[in-house]
């Protein structure tokens, strides 16, 4: 697909100082329209990188593309020193068969805006059924871990109840904890609070910080909050029509943007 | 006390509703040309009961294939590939568009221009199947293949839509959490779907029950089949049509509630 292959001696070569997920001169088309401008990008192991940038410039592409629900037009994306979607053979990259792209997904976990909890599922079956069906994990177990995760996003009490029967911010927290049971090396967020009535926004930050704090968890994160950048964030990166314009500590990219597109958006945003 | 409208109009539409009805009633019920007698010998007679057992296993079987290619084909419709989605679109257009008296007349009468079945392996002199058509063509096949073919087509559509009916959103929850596009397919979209399709679906079990009927046309065993042999018989046609009438009327309401009980169970979630 792409001849801009970067250094193909990473291939599942362990190595200690490679990054969680490393993006390398990643372009992205949909059709004639290029929505994906060569980026480049490493978040670290227990970092937690956050993606910040006006409507339309890429952000949820980008983070889709780390989970190959997005083909790339160009570059290459490795989670945990291991190529995202494709296998490199003969200096040429060949997307995987499905079984096998579905068996590397199950290492990044995603977090949707809209929760997309499964409707026909209690919050117990949500959280358990893939670790189950895709993992074949121990039916017990699973359920064990789930309802253990479930506690930790303070929803213990509530694994016979449906989606429907919780609130937004409920809603994203057991997305989160089904996220979770997979044991990913990686969490994604796409403004998981941007659909949240703002008394129910707190509720669903707590739980990230949590994770970003407390449990390590790498994480890169689309998001609107400026205060959870400044606060959780390792990094904050800023994109623009495509591209990455800037990135940094959240003090300095927030605090004294260099760009002035940064600085646009920022005092459009913070008001 | 508040008085409530008077609706003056629908009172006087109701009561001559009631009387049309009532006078219709009482003129069949006492027309002597009609022989409630002759009714009652055969509502419960052995012929009449074999065949509305026939008639409720072409309805079963065939409802039974007609859902199960239903999804095939609704599945391959909305394929990525376009032959695969082709072949189906165009699936739907023929079935759809034969009539179903012609189609069971064609398949009732493929022994006219099919003398058997041979499949063998091209290019040498093996045969490992030859049997003639008539053997394997019975009326009975005949009638659940028409049925099921042209039921697949409209269910088809129903299956789409309610496949349709369920987000984006579901399928790419599914696939970030590493499901195979088939195990989405069985565990997420299907069981949603289905809410969606029960429904219509029953309509199309009714509509397939009264279109049983129409196999009397290769003579499929089944009970409008019976009835109109018992009629050719004894000449009491319209008592006996009535009879067929009545049977159709109790499998439809037995149907009908099991069809509510389904729904308000899958309705609760
Ligand atoms: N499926 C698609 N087909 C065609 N174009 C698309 C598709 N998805 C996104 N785009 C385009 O790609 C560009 C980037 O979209 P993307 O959704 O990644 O932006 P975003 O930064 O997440 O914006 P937002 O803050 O609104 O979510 C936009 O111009 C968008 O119109
Ligand atoms: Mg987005």
């Amino acid at each position: 697909m792409s001849d801009r292959i970067p250094n193909p001696a990473n291939d599942e070569a362990p190595d200690a100082a490679r990054p969680m997920v490393h993006i390398q001169h990643v372009d992205k088309w949909y059709g004639n329209n290029q929505v994906l401008h060569d980026i480049d990008l490493a978040v670290e192991e227990g970092e937690t990188v956050c993606l910040v940038g006006p409507s339309g410039s890429g952000k949820s592409t980008l983070l889709r593309c780390v989970n190959h629900l997005e083909e790339i037009g160009a570059g290459s994306v490795w989670v945990d020193g291991e190529l995202v979607g494709y296998r490199l053979r003969n200096g040429r990259l060949h997307e995987l068969r499905e079984a096998e792209a579905c068996r590397k997904r199950v290492e990044v976990g995603m977090v949707f805006q809209h929760f997309n909890l499964f409707p026909h599922m209690t919050v117990l079956e949500n959280v358990s059924f893939a670790p189950i069906t895709v993992k074949n994990e121990n039916k017990a177990e699973a359920r064990a871990y789930a309802t253990s995760l479930l506690g930790r996003v303070g929803l213990a009490g509530r694994e016979g109840s449906y989606p429907s029967q919780l609130s937004g911010g409920q809603q994203q927290r057991v997305a989160i904890a089904r996220a979770l049971a997979m044991r990913p090396k990686v969490m994604l967020f796409d403004e998981p609070t941007s659909a949240l009535d703002p008394e129910l926004v707190g509720e669903v930050l707590a739980v990230m910080k949590d994770l970003a704090l407390t449990g390590g968890v790498t994480m890169l994160v689309v998001t609107h909050e400026m205060g959870f950048a400044r606060e959780v964030g390792d990094r904050v990166v800023f994109m623009d029509a495509g591209r990455i314009v800037e990135q940094g500590p959240p003090a300095q990219v927030l605090g004294d943007p260099q760009h002035e597109r940064t600085k646009a958006f920022l005092s459009a945003v913070l008001r | 006390m508040v008085v409530p409208v008077r609706h003056y109009g629908r009172m006087i539409f109701a009561v001559i509703v009631v009387l049309a009805v009532i006078g219709t009633v009482y003129s069949i019920a006492t027309n002597p040309n009609f022989e409630w007698s002759v009714v009652a010998e055969f509502l419960f007679s052995p012929s009449i009961l074999r065949g509305l057992g026939s008639t409720l296993v072409i309805t079963i079987v065939s409802m039974a294939i007609a859902v199960v290619l239903a999804v095939v084909i609704a599945v391959m419709r909305i394929s990525p590939s376009r032959i695969i989605s082709s072949v189906a679109a165009f699936y739907v257009f023929v079935f759809r568009g034969i009539p179903l008296i012609v189609l069971l007349i064609l398949l009732g009468n493929l022994g006219l221009f099919l003398k058997s079945i041979t499949i063998g392996i091209p290019g040498t002199q093996v045969v490992l199947i030859d049997v003639p058509i008539s053997e394997v063509i019975t009326p009975f096949v005949a009638s659940v293949a028409g049925l099921s073919l042209a039921g697949a087509a409209y269910m088809a559509e129903i299956v789409r839509s309610g496949l349709l009916a369920i987000g984006r959103g579901q399928r790419e929850a599914a696939k970030a959490l590493g499901l195979t596009s088939s195990r989405t397919l069985r565990f997420i979209v299907l069981p949603q779907a289905l809410r969606v399709i029960l429904p219509p679906m029953g309509n199309e079990f009714i509509g397939m029950l009264k279109a049983s009927a129409i196999v009397s046309v290769i003579a499929g065993g089944d009970l409008l089949t019976v009835a109109q042999g018992i009629a050719g018989t004894n000449y009491r046609t319209i008592e006996l049509l009535i009879v067929a009438t009545i049977w159709y009327l109790l499998v439809i309401i037995v149907f009908s509630i099991g069809q509510y009980l389904l729904e308000r169970r899958t309705a609760e979630k």
